[in-house]
C-alpha cells in the first residue's frame, strides 16, 4: 500500500467502502434518535427519514361539533381550523368520504351527507353552512392530504422525563438504574485491586492454579447462577432487592475485574515494588502507596466495561433486583414492559430507549481511550 | 429509606468495610500475630508473608466462590433432582436422576432452541468477525479512520434492549395502504415487495433478523481487538510482499491474515460466548415465539414462567456444556503464556 500507483487506484474504493460501512451502522440508531423528536402522528404516517423534507400526509381530521354552530340569518354554520394551533401546513385536495379522499381541491365547496355544503380552504381553515340546524354529537369527517414542514419536537422527552403523571415511571427507573450501579461499579473494583495485586506480586503455592481458576471463571454463563443464588438469598433474607443486586453484580464482574487488573499490574516496573519493600513498606502501604495510583488505566477501563453491563443489564435486574411491587425497577426493563404493551406507541418507545442509551454513550464517548485499552488487555494474548 | 440513600450508605460500608478489613487484617499478623521483633522476628515476618497474600485474596475467593463456583455444583445438584411432596407433607426437592434431562429431551422447544443456537453459533461469530476484520483493515492508515471507527464501535455501549428497539423500528410492519415507517419495509416496497412482511414473525428466517442486531453490536468489538493486532504486524513483512509483486488482496489475505490468526481465534471465541448467552435481544423482541427461542431464554421461561427449576438447571447444564470447550482452551492458553 505504500507504493504510490497502487495507492490512488484503491483509494477511492477504500473511502466510499467505509462510508458505507459507517452509514449503514449509524443508520439505525438515528432513526430512532430522530423519531423521539417527533409527534405520534409523524411517526406513524411517515418513515422518520423523510422527517427532515415536507412532507405530504393524508390525515382524518375532523371538524367541531354541531353544539358549537352559530346561526347567522338563515343558515347554521359551524367555522373553525382543522390543524391544531402552530401547524403550518397546506392541503391540495380533500374529500368529505374515505373512499374519495381527493375530490376537491382547496378553496372548493362540497356537499355534506346529511344536508349542507362544506368550503375548506388551504390553510385548513373550513366552513360549513346548511339551511337546518347540524344535528349529531360529533363533529363531520374531513380527509385531508396536507404538505407540512419538517417539525421536531421536546414534547416527547418532557413527557417521559418530567411529567408527574406519566405513567411510564422512566424518570424513577432511571435513579433506579443509577442507584444500581454506582455500587455495583465501585466495589468489585475494590476487592478485585487487592486479590489482583497479590496475584500479581506475591509468591504464594496455588497462584498459578487460582488464575488458571480465575480465567475460567471469565467464561462462566451467568444462566448457572441464577437459581442457586435466589435461592441463597431467599434463605439469607436478602431477598430481592438492590442489595441482592449489588452483590450479584460484584460476583459476576470479579473474574474480569481481576483478570485485567493482574494482567496490567504485572506489568509495572519492578524496580520501584522492590525498592519499597528494601526501604520497609509494608505491602498495604505499597499497594495503597504505589500499586493503585499507577494502575489508573486499567481501574478506569474495568469501571467503564463494568459501568455499561451494569446499566444495560436486563437479566440480574430481573432475577435479584424487581420484586412484585415494581418499585425498583429499572430502565431496561421499563422498556421492555413499554415494548409489549404499546408496540405501537412508538414516540414513548423511542424517547425512552434514547433516554436509557444516552447515558452509556456519553460514557463511551468520554472515555473510550480507557474502554479500548481495557479490551485490548483484555483479549489479545 | 430512599434507594439513594441507601446506595451511599452501600458504597460506603462495602468499600469502608473492605479498605478496614485490609488494613486491619494486615495490622493484626504484623502486630499481634507475627510481630517483627523479639527473638522470632525473622521467622515472623516469613510467617507473615505466607498469611498475607490470603489476606488480600480472601474477600475475591469468597465472593467469587458462593457467586460463582458454588452455582456451578448446586446448578448441575438442582437439575438432578425435582419438586415433590415429601413423606411428611412438605414439599422439597428430591432426587430424580436424568428425569429432567429426559423430560427436556422430549420438549420440542428445547430442540427448537438448540438448533437455533446452532444456527446463532455458525452465523453471528463468524459474520462479526468478517465484518470487523474489513471495518480494521479499511479503517487503517484512513485519515479519518479514528472517526469511522468510533462510530462503528459504538452500538458496543447500547444495550441489548435498546437495540432491540432500535432494530424495532427497522422491521417494523404497517398494513399495505399505509406509509411504511420501517426502513426494511419500505426498501423492500421500493424494490419491487407486493405486500409488507412483518419480518419478525417469519420462521426460520426471523432468527436472521435477531441476529442482525447482534452482528451490529459486536463487529465494533471485533474491529477494535483487530485492528490494534493489524497494527503490530511487522511492517518489513508486508513490504516485502509489495516489493515481490504482491497485489492488495493477496497482501491482506496471504501475509497480514495469517499472522493475526490468534487473535482472530480470540475474537470469535469471544463472540461464541456472547451467542451462547444472549437472552435479552430474544426476550425483547419477540420472546421465543414464532420459532425463534434460544436456550438462555428457554431457561428463563422454565425458571420463571414455568417454575420448573429442574428443567430450567438442566438447560442451564446444556449452556455450560456447550461453554465448556471453550473454557478449557482459555485456560491452557492463560497457562501457556504464564510459563
Amino acid at each position: 500500500m505504500h507504493i504510490a500507483g497502487q495507492k490512488s487506484s484503491l483509494s477511492w474504493a477504500v473511502h466510499i467502502s467505509v462510508l458505507a460501512l459507517v452509514a449503514l451502522w449509524l443508520f439505525p440508531t438515528v432513526g430512532l434518535l430522530v423519531s423521539s423528536f417527533r409527534t405520534s402522528d409523524q411517526i406513524a404516517t411517515s418513515g422518520w427519514w423523510k422527517a427532515m423534507f415536507p412532507s405530504q400526509q393524508n390525515l382524518t381530521l375532523r371538524s367541531d361539533a354541531p353544539e358549537l354552530q352559530v346561526q347567522e340569518g338563515d343558515v347554521f354554520v359551524i367555522e373553525g381550523m382543522l390543524f391544531a394551533e402552530g401547524k403550518n401546513a397546506e392541503i391540495s385536495v380533500w374529500g368529505v368520504s374515505s373512499r374519495a379522499i381527493d375530490s376537491f381541491v382547496a378553496g372548493d365547496s362540497a356537499p355534506l351527507k346529511k344536508g349542507g355544503t362544506v368550503t375548506v380552504q388551504a390553510n385548513g381553515q373550513y366552513r360549513m353552512e346548511n339551511t337546518e340546524p347540524f344535528s349529531g354529537t360529533r363533529g363531520t369527517r374531513i380527509f385531508v392530504t396536507a404538505t407540512t414542514p419538517p417539525e421536531f419536537t421536546l414534547r416527547n422527552y418532557q413527557n417521559v422525563l418530567f411529567d408527574p403523571e406519566n405513567a411510564e415511571g422512566m424518570a424513577k427507573a432511571f435513579i433506579n438504574t443509577l442507584t444500581v450501579t454506582i455500587p455495583a461499579t465501585i466495589i468489585p473494583i475494590v476487592i478485585a485491586a487487592f486479590a489482583a495485586y497479590a496475584l500479581a506480586w506475591m509468591e504464594f503455592p496455588g497462584r498459578a492454579l487460582l488464575i488458571a481458576v480465575i480465567v475460567g471463571l471469565l467464561v462462566v454463563p451467568l444462566q448457572l447462577a441464577l437459581i442457586p443464588l435466589l435461592k441463597l438469598h431467599n434463605e439469607v433474607g436478602i431477598g430481592k432487592g438492590y442489595l441482592g443486586a449489588w452483590l450479584a453484580h460484584t460476583g459476576f464482574g470479579l473474574p474480569l475485574a481481576i483478570y485485567l487488573l493482574r494482567n496490567y499490574m504485572v506489568g509495572l516496573p519492578r524496580d520501584i515494588i522492590e525498592n519499597a519493600r528494601v526501604d520497609g513498606a509494608t505491602e498495604f502501604q505499597i499497594f495503597i502507596k504505589i500499586i493503585l495510583p499507577l494502575s489508573f488505566p486499567a481501574l478506569a477501563s474495568f469501571a467503564i466495561f463494568q459501568f455499561l453491563w451494569t446499566w444495560n443489564d436486563l437479566l440480574v435486574a430481573l432475577v435479584f433486583l424487581i420484586d412484585s411491587t415494581g418499585d425498583t425497577t429499572v430502565m431496561t426493563k421499563q422498556i421492555v414492559e413499554l415494548l409489549g404493551t404499546r408496540g405501537g406507541n412508538w414516540e414513548i418507545l423511542a424517547t425512552s430507549a434514547f433516554v436509557s442509551i444516552a447515558v452509556p454513550l456519553m460514557v463511551f464517548f468520554a472515555m473510550q481511550k480507557y474502554l479500548v485499552r481495557g479490551l485490548l488487555a483484555g483479549s489479545v494474548k | 429509606m430512599h434507594p439513594a440513600l441507601q446506595g451511599i450508605i452501600t458504597i460506603l460500608v462495602g468499600v469502608g468495610g473492605c479498605i478496614g478489613y485490609f488494613y486491619l487484617s494486615n495490622q493484626f499478623i504484623d502486630k499481634v500475630l507475627f510481630p517483627a521483633r523479639g527473638k522470632n522476628a525473622g521467622r515472623n515476618i516469613n510467617r507473615a508473608n505466607i498469611v498475607r497474600p490470603w489476606l488480600f485474596l480472601l474477600p475475591a475467593i469468597l465472593a467469587l466462590g458462593v457467586y460463582l463456583a458454588y452455582p456451578v455444583f448446586e446448578t448441575l445438584r438442582l437439575s438432578l433432582t425435582e419438586r415433590s411432596t415429601l413423606p411428611d407433607g412438605s414439599t422439597g426437592y428430591v432426587w430424580a436422576g436424568a428425569d429432567n434431562y429426559r423430560q427436556m429431551l422430549n420438549e420440542p422447544k428445547f430442540w427448537e432452541a438448540l438448533k437455533n443456537n446452532a444456527l446463532w453459533l455458525a452465523v453471528v461469530p463468524a459474520l462479526a468477525t468478517g465484518f470487523g476484520l474489513l471495518a480494521a483493515q479499511l479503517t487503517d492508515r484512513l485519515k479519518w479512520g479514528n472517526i469511522a471507527k468510533s462510530l462503528i464501535f459504538m452500538p458496543m455501549a447500547i444495550s441489548f434492549v435498546g437495540a432491540a428497539v432500535i432494530f424495532k423500528l427497522v422491521y417494523d410492519m404497517r398494513p399495505i395502504e399505509q406509509e411504511q415507517i420501517g426502513v426494511l419495509n419500505a426498501l423492500y416496497l421500493n424494490f419491487g415487495g407486493e405486500a409488507p412482511i412483518a419480518w419478525l414473525t417469519v420462521p426460520f428466517w426471523n432468527s436472521f433478523f435477531l441476529m442482525a442486531v447482534l452482528v451490529w453490536i459486536q463487529t465494533g468489538f471485533a474491529m477494535v481487538i483487530l485492528s490494534a493486532a493489524l497494527r503490530g504486524i511487522p511492517e518489513e513483512t508486508i513490504e516485502a510482499a509489495i516489493v515481490d509483486g504482491a497485489n492488495p488482496f493477496q497482501v491482506f489475505f496471504k501475509i497480514k491474515v495469517p499472522q493475526i490468526k490468534s487473535t482472530i481465534m480470540v475474537v470469535w471465541t469471544t463472540i461464541t460466548i456472547v451467542v451462547l448467552k444472549v437472552f435479552d435481544i430474544v426476550f425483547a423482541m419477540t420472546n421465543g415465539q414464532w420459532e425463534t427461542q434460544v436456550l438462555a431464554n428457554y431457561m428463563y421461561d422454565k425458571l420463571f414462567r414455568s417454575n420448573d427449576w429442574g428443567v430450567g438447571s438442566a438447560s442451564a447444564m446444556v449452556i455450560m456444556l456447550l461453554v465448556t470447550p471453550i473454557l478449557v482452551w482459555n485456560v491452557r492458553n492463560a497457562r501457556n503464556e504464564m510459563k
